[in-house]
């Protein structure tokens, strides 16, 4: 099947052009980083996570999200979701991808890495992320490929992969629970020691993720003869509904803990970022976007004819997409650092070359997102009009 | 009996597997044991040994900016830690390293201070390094066991085999962990190398990996007691065994009001601050 990726119109290989640039730069900067350090970041020793840790965190969000069409579909025989499962399956394995190399871009000393294997270390929830991660993008190649092959010859997926499929679900509430778990068990970080993070994790990803795919699917719509359908895509937009109510009500219950205990050290992370502290409000405006952004979204998703027409739910999902990429991709790394530890305020803002090799790695996860996208497409586009009972 | 070619070597075949599999099995056996890297030398007999390492911190020792400056520079320079500064002389906080160095009242025991509270109070400085936490949280989260708890309570750090994923720093509720940003055998704009004076017989690390200090566990298996302790005035740093009923730091502690920093959140800290000051020592 893969050689469909091959072939393609001027468009997509302008695409594939683009991309490969953005990536080309990604890997030259990153090349910088290697021979002279992280310092080239905009990290300190107060805040030693950023930007990178940031787009992992949020991107494990949306691999994870994938078990939204997953379980509707394999679970609940809901049949609508049968075209599109594939996309998120297939957006699964990008976005793992970009988590891994988010990963490592972080490592001070990338040579080192298979030190995690050669001294597993149970006790650490680091080794466990790893583990889970690394297990998630296997089962999702496997599973995509599988069912996309049997698909491309017209047949039923094989009963073996079955197992697999029902294994995918609870491991995509797994590799996000255990990135929560990276921020919620430690001491002294009040922003982030709440026994709810791991829920707030989820909610934001099943909103985020496919939020994504509903642009991502009225995109593919646009561009080829593959229409994964209007139903399908309106289901989407309930699950992103009804995700972002619950992510929004946990941050608020975030809040009232943070401000009703009136306990410093939980509030002073929120006053950071919402209002500045110390003289220091480099955050401010950002998180004010964000939250913004969060408010708009969820109301036009909730009016039923705002949903339903797929202009303003694309607009609706977009202005989502970005409110929870600035909450989760930064705010949320950056509140636990700031103030530091011993409740002073050095604040931290990405560097040039550090928001290029995040941008190329994005570029690479879209690269990747683009030749699998192009060969389900392909494959769905020869089948069009058939429909496959799996 | 006779053989055919088959069978021969079909027994061939197997034996040479199992004798494979054995050896194999017999070298992972040790590693297993061991350890990948068993202990190669006999330990000194002179080293200072004990069942816990703990300190007790008494400012009131120390008079003048240059007790504070001495007791620094000595374990910097021991250590090999890098100086990096900016053009004007200022400590570049984007690549700091530190192992020990001071901290106001205010911020050392944060939420201890009062409105009614003397700016002089307030601003008193406090030596801060390392606790040694009973159970600490930077070797909880290390995934690959670079940063690990000796027998003697010690938090040892191996630069060699940190991969730089700085989760320890995260974990760390006292900001005494350093990362190296940056190549700190380098030279500053000026020329300057970053580690002056270099002590050769500490390591020097490289770029991209965690270090904290190590309660100079090179020093004590040598007999001497720690380069900060050595260099501060008499009383100002005392080290000692916890466990061990008649040492000083454990009369001091037993006998004395001490305070240690974020108590609450359950790390056991070895670092113990003296209040009032004394006749001691």
């Amino acid at each position: 099947m893969l050689e469909k990726a091959l072939e393609g119109s001027k468009k997509y290989w302008a695409w594939v052009f683009f991309l490969s640039a953005l990536s080309a730069i990604g890997v030259y900067y990153y090349l910088q980083q290697f021979f002279y350090g992280l310092g080239i970041t905009g990290l300190h020793r107060d805040v030693s996570w950023g930007l990178y840790i940031g787009q992992f965190t949020f991107l494990v969000g949306v691999a994870a999200s994938a078990v939204m069409l997953v379980i509707p579909y394999y679970l609940h025989d809901f049949k609508k979701f049968g075209k599109i499962v594939i996309l998120g399956e297939f957006l699964a394995i990008s976005a793992v991808t970009m988590c891994i190399l988010f990963i490592f871009v972080d490592m001070g000393q990338p040579m080192r890495i298979t030190n995690v294997l050669l001294f597993p270390t149970p006790g650490s929830v680091m080794f466990w992320d790893s583990v889970v991660l690394m297990g998630y993008l296997v089962i999702n190649a496997l599973v995509g490929w599988v069912t996309l092959g049997a698909d491309r010859k017209g047949m039923p997926p094989p009963q073996w992969i079955k197992p697999f499929i029902y294994l995918s679900i609870p491991w995509a509430i797994s590799i996000h629970t255990v990135t929560a778990f990276l921020y919620s068990g430690i001491p002294g970080r009040h922003f982030w020691l709440t026994a709810v993070m791991a829920a707030r994790f989820l909610a934001s990803a099943f909103a985020a993720g496919p939020a994504l795919l509903i642009i991502l699917a009225l995109i593919v719509r646009k561009l080829t003869k593959f229409d994964p359908g209007k139903e399908p895509i309106q289901a989407l937009g309930k699950i992103v509904s009804y995700a972002m109510f619950a992510n929004v009500f946990l941050l608020g219950l975030e809040f009232f803990t943070a401000f009703y205990s009136g306990i410093p050290g939980h509030q002073h992370p929120f006053v950071y970022l919402y209002a500045g502290l110390d003289g220091h409000a480099e955050l401010v405006p950002l998180m004010w976007t964000s939250s913004i952004l969060a408010l708009i979204s969820l109301t036009m998703l909730w009016v039923p004819a705002v949903r339903r027409n797929e202009g303003t739910l694309a607009l609706a999902c977009s202005m989502l997409f970005i409110s929870l990429w600035i909450d989760k991709g930064f705010g949320l790394v950056i509140g636990g650092f700031v103030p530091n530890t011993f409740d002073e305020v050095n604040p931290y803002w990405p560097t040039m070359p550090e928001a290029l090799i995040t941008l190329g790695v994005w570029a690479i996860g879209f690269l990747i997102l683009t030749f699998l996208y192009k060969i389900a497409v392909s494959v769905r586009e020869r089948n069009v009009g058939i429909e496959i009972d799996h | 009996m006779s053989m055919d070619r088959r069978k021969f070597l079909k027994i061939a075949g197997i034996s040479s597997i199992l004798g494979f599999g054995a050896s194999v099995a017999s070298a992972t056996h040790t590693i297993w044991q061991k350890g990948l890297y068993p202990p190669q030398v006999d330990k000194n007999k002179e080293a200072l040994t004990a069942k816990r390492w703990a300190m007790v911190v008494d400012m009131s020792k120390f008079k003048t900016e240059e007790d504070v400056k001495k007791v620094v520079s000595a374990c910097h320079q021991t250590h090999n830690v890098p100086d990096f500064r900016n053009p004007d002389g200022s400590v570049n906080k984007k690549d700091e390293i530190k192992w020990i160095w001071q901290a106001t009242y205010e911020r050392t025991f944060l939420g201890q201070d009062n409105k009614y509270m003397s700016e002089h109070m307030k601003k008193m400085p406090f030596f801060v390094l390392c606790n040694h936490c009973d159970n600490p949280p930077c070797v909880r989260v290390c995934p690959t066991k670079a940063t690990f708890k000796l027998a003697d309570g010690i938090n040892m750090q191996d630069m060699h085999r940190c991969i730089g994923c700085r989760f320890c720093m995260v974990a760390c509720p006292y900001g005494a962990r350093s990362f190296n940003w940056r190549d700190p055998r380098g030279k500053n704009p000026n020329g300057e190398p970053f580690i002056k004076n270099e002590n050769k017989g500490y390591p020097l690390r490289t770029k991209g990996v965690v270090e904290k200090c190590t309660f100079c566990s090179e020093r004590l298996s040598e007999g001497k007691v720690p380069a900060c302790v050595e260099a501060a005035p008499k009383g100002g740093l005392l080290f000692g065994d916890m466990e061990d009923p008649n040492s000083e730091v454990r009369s001091i502690v037993t006998n004395k009001y001490t305070i240690r920093r974020k108590p609450d959140l359950g790390t056991g800290p070895s670092i113990y601050y003296l209040i009032g000051g004394g006749d001691h020592a």
